[in-house]
């Protein structure tokens, strides 16, 4: 690849932002037919650098050179008009239109004044065939699933002609068969002369798909390599800019008696289809039960019918003996719930509020937060600077909004409220560390074997196989609504487990 | 197409259409009630349906307009006022006077709708207050002007109002006379055919709203710029990554819906009565609002629902003209307090949604943060 001839080149890129040194004269270029990595740590500068090259902002200092020419980009009409693409980590499309009706927007074509939708579905059809990209013209894009959303994103950069394509963490939101799929319409693009840059802070995905890497830190890069030359643990170093370990240190624990017991759950969701049935499993004080499985399998309804948040349409829930079916939270948390929500913005925060306030949302009722009902703001902020140390939430103090931190420290925020509190039994975590970044993930697993070790039962949820594995010591996989295996960790591998999340039938239960 | 939304304003417009007929024929013959109700109905639809037409463009495009009722009591006043001027102190034709005044009324629909824009696209001001801002200011504006221009002997006219250059004439569509020959000598089919003409003769205002509603539907959904417009109101962010300019399309979209409202303000005193007196939009830009979300943010929906609101004018004027022959149990109808509550009762009753969820545009009402 190292004699292919550059496409695109950053150099000397500044930019300031109130308060950060965004991008720090950033050097950066793209061959060819290649797939260019952007490492780095959330806040590391990689959007901002990709929103640069892109448009979306403009730099204070540096040039960017496409294909040899240094280009002026004001604007996204200037990058598109260079030839370069970019697939936002949000998507960029509009739920109520069609795939065509996305893929045309800003560069439409027309038939007499009208929309010509039958002709940029035929173009559509052509790129899918061409690259491998499957998608329906005429769908709707609201109800399509993630992974085939993120083609679409594709698709409208080729629709527009992109040589150079921009993919901002385009695996945070996909499965890993999405992901996957993912790798291998990157391959075809750039077998096909696309340039991809791909950013991400998955150091496997990194080294499974680049052709080189750049890793970024505070606004600068650290360095280029290339996977053949390195290794997670060097990359991390890189990224965190320490020693990073990336196994969690994990000791054999005793596990004591039964603290949850789930006896017959079952559980409907809001459309009112049953999505658990049947669950029955129990997890030990000083034990961690994880539970597996490809999102969408009843995960989400299950973890919100132990915490309260949903009533179950049967079974039973009991901690330590006491028997909490379909109680409200508040009763739940006092009997000794530790509950950190898979979606930490929408039910484990108000993103409104400051750290201290969101500090105490479990107890903010009781001594020493409220005295004869009125909030005591002194008390208020000296749990959260304690708790701000001890947890480690970066941030320049505890009247922040909650919704100002980045990702990382809002889980920080959620987890050192709810595993501070004293009567801890169980901890119910779901999805505790997605989108987090690497030392963000170091810490919080620490904190979950922590709690483990102090004799706490965990249930932990998660997608990421890895982590399961990790930090569990039995497991159980979650198909279609139903426990269909639970194993110890030690005696089971990723691709046992791997079968039966897809669906493989289970012998010994 | 939604068709339990449709159905339903059929079933209210048949049921307001039924009762006029059981109380009136015994003046008239049914085919001649239900043909004056919906020529009526037609034309008092008429503000509500550019008044509908006026929010569906600003909320497609991501701008709340709440201010649609003091954009048209600012262009009905303006546009007479114009009128007048042009009548009474250049002395210009009073055809051309009534055509300037439809002018200026859309003129300043725009003006006031370009304050509109300012304050929710450039200064992203809360749309809701921004909207409220130009009610009040338009009650203000207009009952002031009035006042100092026409009230008093101290006042410009010295307290009297010159005469108006009139109004709008009704446009006739000969179907009687394309279908004399069919009818032979039959006078009761003659009368039959006149009846049904009086429907589609109609005031010049009246019968652009109806294209507009197709043409509106047609730019919203079949073109580029609809295509755009709509982009910006559902995700603007997405469409700032594609190279559109958010607030150009936001601007241009409430000067757009501006018009229609100063259009629907020229309804009122070029159209209707050459007239003017304070506050004599008299909510008719919220219905209209009621009629856009009923009608799901459509232009033809919008109409849809605008033909309901109507009708139940229609059935209070209706109720006065019958007013000698409503039967004594039904004598409640002669109170126009109870008949005039129609409109409101219906617009209560259909935000609540029982008619399935209407979807407003993602980003309505959501100034645009880069």
């Amino acid at each position: 690849m190292s004699e292919s001839q550059i496409v695109l080149e950053a150099k000397g890129i500044t930019k300031q932002f109130p308060g950060v040194l965004a991008s720090d004269n950033v050097n950066f270029d793209l061959r060819k037919g290649e797939i260019h990595a952007l490492l780095g740590e959330n806040g590391a500068g990689k959007s901002t650098l990709m929103n640069l090259i892109y448009g979306l902002h403009m730099p204070d200092k540096g040039e960017i050179i496409v294909n040899g020419k240094p280009v002026e980009i004001k604007s996204p009409n200037d990058s598109i008009a260079a030839g370069i693409g970019m697939v936002h980590q949000h998507f960029m499309l509009i739920p109520v239109f069609t795939v065509a009706e996305n893929v045309m927007l800003g560069d439409e074509e027309t038939k007499r004044s009208s929309l010509d939708r039958a002709s940029v579905a035929a173009k559509i059809n052509e790129i899918s065939k061409q690259y491998g990209l499957d998608v329906d013209p005429n769908a709707l894009v609201g109800p399509l699933p993630v992974g085939i959303q993120q083609r679409v994103e594709i698709v409208k950069t080729l629709y527009r002609n992109a040589e150079i394509v921009i993919l901002d963490e385009p695996t945070a939101v996909l499965t890993p068969q999405e992901a996957e799929d993912l790798f291998r319409i990157m391959r075809d693009l750039t077998a096909r002369g696309v340039s991809i840059i791909f950013i991400t802070h998955k150091l496997k995905e990194v080294l499974a798909v680049a052709d080189r890497i750049t890793v970024m830190r505070a606004g600068r890069v650290i360095n280029t390599v290339k996977p053949s030359e390195t290794d997670s643990a060097q990359l991390a170093n890189m990224m965190v800019g320490r020693q990073v370990i990336l196994t969690v240190d994990k000791k054999d624990h005793e596990a004591s008696g039964d603290v949850l017991k789930v006896e017959g759950l079952t559980v409907r969701d809001q459309r009112n289809l049953e999505t658990v049935h049947n669950v029955s499993f129990t997890v030990r004080g000083g034990e961690v039960l994880g539970i597996a499985g490809v999102q969408g399998n009843g995960q989400t309804e299950l973890s919100e019918a132990l915490t309260g948040l949903r009533s179950p349409n049967g079974g039973k829930v009991t901690i330590d003996g006491n028997d909490l079916t379909g109680k409200p939270p508040r009763v739940i948390t006092e009997a000794g719930l530790a509950h950190i929500p898979e979606d930490r913005q929408r039910h484990g925060l108000v993103l409104s509020y400051s750290i201290a306030d969101n500090m105490a949302l479990c107890d903010y009722y009781r001594t020493p937060f409220s005295v004869r009902g009125v909030i005591q703001p002194k008390a208020l902020d000296e749990n959260a600077r304690k708790l701000i140390s001890a947890f480690d939430v970066r941030t320049p103090s505890p009247f922040v909004n909650a919704g100002k931190l980045s990702g990382g420290n809002q889980q920080k925020v959620i987890v050192g409220r709810e595993l501070s509190r004293d009567n801890v039994k169980l901890v119910v975590a779901n999805q505790p560390t997605r989108g987090l970044d690497v030392g963000s993930i170091e810490y919080i697993h620490s904190e979950i074997i922590k709690m483990r070790d102090r004799g706490v039962a965990v249930l932990l949820i998660s997608a990421e196989l890895d982590e399961i594995m990790a930090l569990s010591d039995r497991i159980a996989v979650m198909y279609r609504g139903q426990i269909v295996a639970v194993v110890d960790a030690k005696k089971t591998t990723r691709e046992q487990l791997g079968l039966w999340m897809a669906g493989a039938h289970v012998e010994t239960v | 197409m939604d068709w339990k939304r449709f159905g339903f304003i059929a079933l209210i417009i048949i049921v307001l259409f039924s009762v006029v007929v059981m109380v009136g024929q015994a003046k008239q013959p049914p085919l001649l009630i239900i043909t004056s109700m919906l020529a009526t109905t037609i034309a008092v639809a008429t503000p509500l349906t550019l008044g509908a037409l006026s929010g569906v463009f600003c909320e497609r495009a991501g701008v709340v307009n709440i201010g649609i009722e003091g954009m048209m009591l600012t262009a009905a006043f303006f546009g007479w006022l114009s009128g007048i001027y042009t009548f009474n102190i250049f002395h210009l034709p009073p055809s051309l006077c009534i055509v300037l005044g439809v002018f200026f009324a859309i003129l300043t629909g725009a003006v006031m709708s370009l304050l509109h824009a300012m304050l929710s696209v450039t200064f992203k001001v809360d749309q809701i207050i921004g909207g409220t801002v130009i009610n009040i200011l338009a009650v203000g504006l207009t009952g002031f002007l009035n006042r100092q221009l026409f009230f008093g002997s101290t006042s410009v006219f010295e307290g009297t109002v010159p005469s108006s250059p009139g109004v709008l004439p009704t446009i006739h569509i000969p179907i009687t006379e394309l279908f004399t020959s069919v009818c032979g000598s039959s006078a009761a089919c003659i009368q039959n055919v006149e009846a049904i003409n009086r429907v589609f003769d109609q005031k010049p205002i009246a019968m652009s709203a109806i294209i507009l509603v197709f043409f509106s539907h047609y730019i919203l959904f079949n073109t580029r710029w609809g295509l755009r417009t709509r982009a910006v109101g559902e995700h603007p962010k997405a469409a700032d990554t594609v190279g559109i300019n958010v607030s150009y399309m936001r601007y241009a979209n409430v000067i757009i819906g501006g018009m229609f409202a100063g259009l629907a303000g020229a309804y009122f005193t070029i159209e209707s009565v050459p007239s003017f007196e304070p506050l004599l939009t008299n909510g008719r830009g919220f219905i209209s609002l009621a009629a856009m979300i009923f009608g799901n943010w459509t232009p033809i929906g919008a109409w849809a629902a605008s033909l309901v609101f109507g009708a139940s004018q229609a059935l209070l004027i209706n109720m006065q003209i019958f007013r000698d022959v409503i039967p004594p149990q039904w004598s409640f109808l002669q109170e126009s307090y109870i008949v005039g509550l129609t409109p409101y009762i219906l617009t209560m009753f259909i935000l609540t949604g029982i008619i399935g969820k209407t979807s407003a545009p993602a980003a309505d009402g959501v100034p645009y943060e880069k």
